[in-house]
């Protein structure tokens, strides 16, 4: 009996050390880690691409850096961004630059895993407001946002010349909306297609006048009156059958919809513009600006950010990489190549200027709701999504008051 | 004849072990022997400990914390909660007790389905292709097996194409008049379906049904069976794992004596008597480690959920499995999440014991079996 004890014992004892052994790479000082000062740096460059045109624009704007700097730079290319950003942090092997997510922001700032540089970069105040504060943890700005995009509608032409409609007829209220959505209605091809997702019925909610929280993002207020106005014209289109998801005609997103022909009207951001010229290049459409609700026009805004990692050793390098990504140059090549709009200001007119055919999207910046960056939010959101696939038969309000007591409780134990 | 083939021998009367007390001058070489037998079993000992025992170890501390993923968990900065992670998802009325409770309702459904079927369809291939007379028996088994081969990624992918709303599966069902519901992305529960089929309730039931709750859901939700997307994931995995069942029962038939068959066939029995009280109480054994396995299996799906929709739609699809990893990579809340996985391994041990209660040896100490038994031995 006492040999086996010893055995057993010894055997644990070797399983702790090797644990200890290799949980040593938990270990953070306090300051971050040490900085590499040496001229010649190799930096690791993690990104969720949307696609070969994003890459490409990428790596040549890296391209361009490294020589400029003499350091050396490596784009990675995530499958699923979340899951090995999560995993870098925890491993304390992150990638010195990544983008973030604005869902996944607020958690990455509150584990303290962002570098804020922020106050390092002397023209922050060019990039657009509502982004920088989408980035800004408790009062400092963490990232730069990368680029920008708002919700348009977009609108067949064909479908709409067809109809008898003219550009007279672009709907610039709900009514018109509602009217035009019915009348594109026929056979296989509805009025009106978008996702089941806050970050597009969100819009409604914004016309209408609410928001599913204050402007601080540390107040609830997504059981107003105002919000169930919103999902509720929302509800009444879905019931009518003039207005479906993406997935109920089959298909993966509204912009695929409008591409089959699927949809005569749907509501997207920026990314259509690539997206479509890669998978349906003969499908003529039109970027107008969302219709007006009851408190006017209303859009939402997104972006991702450039994330330095706070336990790179690199931080000084990979800050001036960003720089130069975010540089008004380079913002304006890669949304050339990626459609997306550039996130400063002061190149916005000379983007407008090139893209005529994005105008709606650039105008949608001025009354443009940012994302929402509250720390626990993803779970509470992704709820709001699940029940929001059920609005055509659900009741906006209850959903509404769900959204505002799970937001409630994670905002409780987010502060 | 009866269940008494069943009965294994007794096993052979141990023969004492050297070294134990009582038996002076062997305790060395006994000791000798327990070294080499721990030298000889360490390169296991040591590959279960470091990754599997440890990492449980880990995580069940880990479901102590409040523990975002982007510390040291194991130092004394962590954030130790005790136990209100489980607190949270078992006690609290909130967004983490009410997805826990439909993960549990989805995958309850799920497994109350899925193992009956996959076993019932795994034993009735494998008296199929072990019948002797059964011509290309080879091609059969090799085709009954493929399904199980293929993997599971891309036979979701294949599903998720056939069950579209206007997939191959719908066409089918529109040559013979009827009109088929986008599956994955119809999160109505199949009871309600039918009932308003029938005429009985209108959609979803509302009153005492909607309004009394249990962890946060309401019984209209607990009672409301799997969702149309479910019953396809559901489709899925009993057509994927019952091949790899089937060989597990085909062995074990091929195990069965010939001649006890065809001695029951002289005592006159007709083939479902022989199924009956010869194949099955023989099997008893291979039931049990099916059934446990598809339990186990049932309890902790993933992969089919992560490709076929990620808890898509309304939630209905969502398995504890899933919740746990999006509560730990999606949310940064990966105490929540270790507790999650935590009250899964509790369940599926739960359901293992009652399995196993149900499967247990019935022989003479059920008095019932017993009664049987003699009541046949006196009308032989």
């Amino acid at each position: 009996m006492f040999r086996r004890s010893t055995v057993a014992v010894t055997a644990c004892a070797v399983l702790v050390t090797t644990a200890t052994a290799c949980s040593s790479g938990f270990d953070k000082s306090k300051n971050g880690p040490e900085q590499d000062s040496a001229k010649k740096q190799s930096l690791r460059v993690l990104i969720a691409t949307s696609g070969d045109a994003e890459t490409k624009a990428v790596k040549k704007a890296t391209a361009a850096w490294e020589k400029k700097s003499g350091h050396k730079v490596t784009v990675q290319l995530a499958k699923d961004m979340d899951q090995q950003l999560a995993q870098a942090f925890a491993g304390n092997r992150p990638p010195d630059a990544f983008y973030v997510n604005s869902d996944q922001f607020a958690n990455y700032a509150k584990g303290g895993s962002l570098y804020a540089y922020g106050d390092k970069v002397p023209d922050a105040d060019d990039f657009a407001p509502q982004l920088r504060k989408a980035f800004t943890y408790k009062g400092k700005l963490v990232c730069l946002p990368k680029d920008s995009s708002t919700l348009g509608l977009a609108v067949d032409t064909d479908k709409w010349k067809k109809a008898g409609l003219t550009e007279k007829d672009y709907p610039t209220t709900w009514e018109e909306l509602e009217k035009t959505a019915d009348k594109l209605t026929s056979g296989k091809t509805t009025g009106l297609v978008t996702t089941n997702e806050y970050q597009r019925l969100g819009a409604f909610m914004k016309q209408s006048g609410g928001w599913i929280t204050d402007r601080n993002e540390t107040k609830m207020t997504a059981d107003s009156k105002e919000n169930a106005e919103g999902l509720g014209f929302a509800k009444k289109m879905l019931k009518s059958g003039s207005m479906k998801f993406a997935k109920q005609v089959d298909t993966g997103w509204a912009g695929e919809a409008l591409g089959k022909g699927k949809a005569a009207m749907i509501i997207e951001g920026n990314w259509l513009q690539g997206a479509m010229k890669l998978d349906f290049p003969d499908v003529d459409y039109k970027i107008v600006p969302l219709p007006a609700g009851p408190a006017g026009k209303g859009t939402l805004a997104f972006s991702n950010c450039w994330g330095v990692a706070k336990e790179s050793t690199h931080q000084k390098a990979a800050v001036d990489l960003v720089r130069h990504l975010t540089s008004a140059k380079e913002q304006l090549a890669s949304s050339d190549a990626v459609g997306v709009m550039p996130s400063r200001e002061s190149v916005m007119d000379d983007f407008a200027k090139e893209h005529p055919e994005s105008k709606a999207w650039v105008e949608g910046n001025e009354y443009a709701q940012g994302p929402v960056t509250v720390p626990g939010f993803t779970k509470v959101l992704d709820q709001f999504n699940a029940d929001l696939q059920g609005l055509s038969t659900g009741d906006p309000a209850k959903i509404l008051s769900t959204l505002q007591r799970n937001g409630e409780q994670a905002i409780k134990k987010g502060n | 004849m009866s269940t008494s083939v069943t009965e294994r021998p007794a096993p052979p009367p141990l023969p004492r072990r050297p070294g134990r007390p009582g038996r002076p001058g062997s305790r060395t070489t006994r000791g000798r022997e327990g070294l080499w037998g721990w030298l000889f079993v360490s390169p296991m000992v040591l590959g279960l400990g470091l990754f599997m025992a440890l990492p449980i170890l880990m995580a069940a501390w880990v479901s102590l914390l409040n523990w975002d993923g982007q510390s040291n968990p194991f130092t004394p900065d962590a954030d130790f909660v005790g136990l209100q992670n489980y607190q949270s998802l078992l006690a609290e009325d909130g967004l983490a007790r009410s997805l826990l409770a439909t993960s549990l309702r989805n995958n309850l459904y799920y497994v109350l389905l899925t193992v009956p079927l996959q076993t019932g369809l795994a034993l009735t291939l494998a008296i199929i292709v072990n019948q002797r007379m059964l011509r290309g028996r080879s091609m059969l088994r090799t085709t009954f097996y493929f399904p199980s081969v293929t993997s599971s990624i891309a036979v979701c992918t294949v599903f998720l194409f056939l069950f579209q709303g206007s997939g191959a599966v719908n066409q089918l069902l529109s040559w013979v008049g009827v009109k088929g519901p986008n599956w994955f992305q119809d999160s109505r529960g199949v009871l309600w379906v039918l009932l308003d089929a029938l005429g009985i309730v209108d959609g979803k039931p509302g009153g005492v049904l909607a309004e009394h709750t249990m962890m946060g859901l309401p019984f209209s939700e607990w009672l409301a069976g799997p969702s149309v997307a479910m019953c396809t994931l559901i489709v899925l995995a009993v057509w994927t794992t019952s091949g790899t069942f089937m060989l597990i029962f085909l062995a074990a038939l091929q195990d069965i004596p010939r001649e006890l068959e065809e001695a029951a066939a002289l005592d006159g029995a007709g083939r479902r008597h022989i199924l009956r009280h010869v194949l099955l109480p023989a099997l008893r054994p291979v039931m049990f480690l099916v059934t446990t396995l598809g339990l186990i299996g049932t309890w902790q799906v993933f992969d089919q959920v992560y490709v076929l929709g990620q808890g898509e739609p309304a939630n209905t699809t969502l398995t504890p499995a899933f919740l746990s990893y999006s509560y730990g990579f999606d949310n940064a809340e990966f105490g929540q999440g270790a507790a999650i996985s935590f009250i899964l391994l509790g369940i599926v041990l739960l359901m293992t014991g009652v399995q196993r209660w149900f499967l247990r040896e019935r022989g003479a100490r059920n008095p019932l079996a017993k009664l049987r038994k003699g009541a046949r031995g006196a009308q032989d």
